[in-house]
């Protein structure tokens, strides 16, 4: 992943998104058909959301995002259906190794400053989240270097295929 | 200076001086899949450029989510584990044998072991005094090719219990009201470690319990440590020699420190629709209910299922509820047979169920219909948890749901059994 600068919408979720609301349990017969599964994302949060989003937006959340299970799909799914990053106040422990992972950026950042439907600009190099309606601009946390190596790889698999064994 | 559980079992499989905050590389003694994260893991395995797995003798695959098969793409992925155990060598255990995590506790699992499965509950092992987390596929997938993962060591919050359980109340109230205490996101990235004179009073089964919600508090681990009750489980399950004595040093390092006194406890609930939105079980006395599940990692081992049994000796389920009993495991039903616990609870209304995850997950059976409510005894209340996100989920121990299937509203357990 070159870290260019991503521009998109916010399309804002509240506190405590769950791996269930994420991909829900009952799809769970689709996990080996990650295009279906993908077509439920966010379903159990907002059912309108899939026919929302767009290619380069952002996922913007309260506290907690992605707690719960383990299923990897939840982090699958959104970078699939085109979400260049999540932002939110925290994240759970499992989902975010999930996200950095699949290549998919996680940033912890003051999100009451983001209102649904903002046009936001992510300068990931710069450490820099800039909201284009209002004009405030956030800074976010800290990323581990070991997450940010395997995020510049585009993710786990291709960082291991890169070194063969982890570089801490 | 002393170490925490987590800093000591990480400073011995990573070979440093593991302290809280650092970054280490740590082998892993036992890794697993289940069928509904296993086919992705095993996707991203054959990605990477390694050929074979680590160690296929510590490799696991578990078909415990969805068994018997309630469909064809569920068929068809216990087909492809099935496939892949064949071609690798590494462990399987067919629908049937028990859900994940218990079968990890009866069979697999030692004190000072790193455990790491592609499920959120690995934690459960915890019980046992594993240093034992739920990841990812991609992490997992690594976990097979190398034998290892990296780590950062968490702090740990010391979680000191005092006293003695009063009767009908339970080590899954002692979690659910700690869980209530501090928060779902409470101890995210942290350790939480069991403590103090009330641990070796509780069995192995009650620990497990508790390590196995840790992660719904965001721990990454909730670690006992071990001791002649482990000692005995392990004899018995005939892993005696994989013994190993594991204390935390007095004077250890804690982020912060949670005195409970558990004889002060009550029946506790999870209210809809999260983990952490707990109450005391009589302030929501008399909530109508459509159907109770006793199973699952959290509770369905053996005296759980014996304290169900005792409550609903010689009584009737409400009529208004469906009463759905998943044993753990295997060896679980065959001990629950043999103790008369099946009869008591079968003749009482119950719906047997295989051992496996069942109702827990929302594939099948016992998926919510619209505006229904359900108490049960797993971990997870989540909107949709159980297949309908119009339904409701109240979460609370093993007693308080058998003794809420007779009444078909909430009960607290200690007003009606003598």
């Amino acid at each position: 992943m070159i870290f260019t600068v991503m521009k998109g919408r916010a399309h804002k979720f509240g506190d405590g998104i769950s791996t269930d609301h994420i991909v829900p349990g009952k799809y769970a017969h689709l996990r080996s058909n990650l295009p279906e599964l993908a077509k439920h994302v966010m379903e159990d949060a907002d059912p309108t959301f899939l026919s929302r989003v767009r290619p380069g937006d952002f996922l913007v959340a309260g506290k907690n995002f992605g707690l719960g299970s383990s299923r990897e799909h939840a982090a699958v799914v959104i970078k699939m259906v085109g979400i260049s990053a999540i932002l939110a106040k925290s994240v759970a422990r499992i989902f975010f190794r999930n996200a950095i992972n699949q290549g998919l950026p996680v940033l912890i950042c003051d999100t009451d400053m983001i209102n649904d439907g903002d046009e936001i600009e992510v300068d990931l190099a710069a450490g820099t989240i800039t909201n284009l309606t209002s004009g405030i601009k956030l800074t976010f946390g800290k990323i581990p270097e070991v997450m940010l190596n395997i995020m510049k790889e585009g993710g786990l698999i291709p960082y291991i295929n890169k070194y063969g064994d982890f570089k801490l | 200076m002393g170490k925490t559980l987590s800093e000591k079992i990480l400073s011995q499989k990573s070979g440093t001086d593991a302290r809280a905050g650092d970054m280490v590389i740590a082998a892993v003694d036992w890794v697993f899949v289940q069928d509904t994260t296993g086919t992705l893991t095993i996707r991203q395995f054959r990605e990477s450029k390694k050929t074979g797995l680590a160690s296929p003798e510590r490799t696991v695959i578990f078909v415990d989510h969805a068994v018997p098969s309630p469909n064809r793409q569920f068929s068809n992925d216990h087909h492809f584990l099935r496939q892949f155990a064949r071609e690798t060598g590494c462990l399987f255990f067919e629908p049937g044998s028990g859900i994940c995590h218990q079968l990890v506790a009866e069979k697999l699992a030692s004190p000072g072991e790193v455990i790491v499965g592609a499920d959120s509950h690995t934690v459960t092992a915890g019980g046992l005094g594993a240093f034992a987390t739920g990841m990812g596929s991609s992490d997992v997938a690594v976990v097979f090719a190398l034998g290892k993962t990296w780590f950062r060591v968490p702090e740990s919050f010391k979680i000191s219990l005092t006293g003695r359980f009063q009767k009908f109340v339970s080590s899954k109230d002692l979690i659910l009201h700690l869980i209530g205490t501090i928060g779902a996101d409470g101890a995210t990235y942290k350790a939480l470690e069991f403590v103090g004179d009330a641990v070796s009073h509780m069995a192995i089964s009650q620990r497990l319990t508790v390590a196995n919600m840790a992660v719904e508090a965001g721990a990454k681990v909730g670690v006992f440590p071990s001791d002649h009750v482990t000692k005995e489980f392990l004899r018995k399950q005939g892993r005696g020699r994989n013994y190993v004595a594991l204390h935390p040093d007095d004077d250890a390092t804690y982020e912060q420190t949670i005195a409970i006194d558990i004889s002060k406890l009550e029946p506790m609930v999870a209210m809809p629709h999260s983990v952490d939105n707990v109450a005391p079980v009589q302030t929501l006395a008399g909530a109508k209910i459509d159907q109770v599940f006793i199973g699952t990692c959290t509770n369905g081992r053996l005296e759980d299922i014996a304290i169900a049994a005792k409550i609903l000796e010689g009584k009737k389920c409400h009529p208004n509820v469906r009463l759905i009993v998943a044993p753990a495991s295997r060896k679980v039903l065959l001990d629950a047979i043999k103790a008369g616990y099946v009869e008591i609870l079968v003749n009482a209304g119950a719906i047997l169920v295989p051992p496996g995850c069942a109702a827990c997950l929302g594939v099948h059976q016992g998926a919510l219909g619209d505006n229904e409510v359900c108490l049960s005894t797993a971990n997870r209340n989540f909107k949709g948890r159980m297949g309908n996100p119009e339904a409701l989920i109240y979460l609370a121990s093993p007693a308080t749901a058998a003794a809420s299937a007779i009444t078909g509203e909430i009960t607290d357990p200690r007003g009606l059994v003598k």
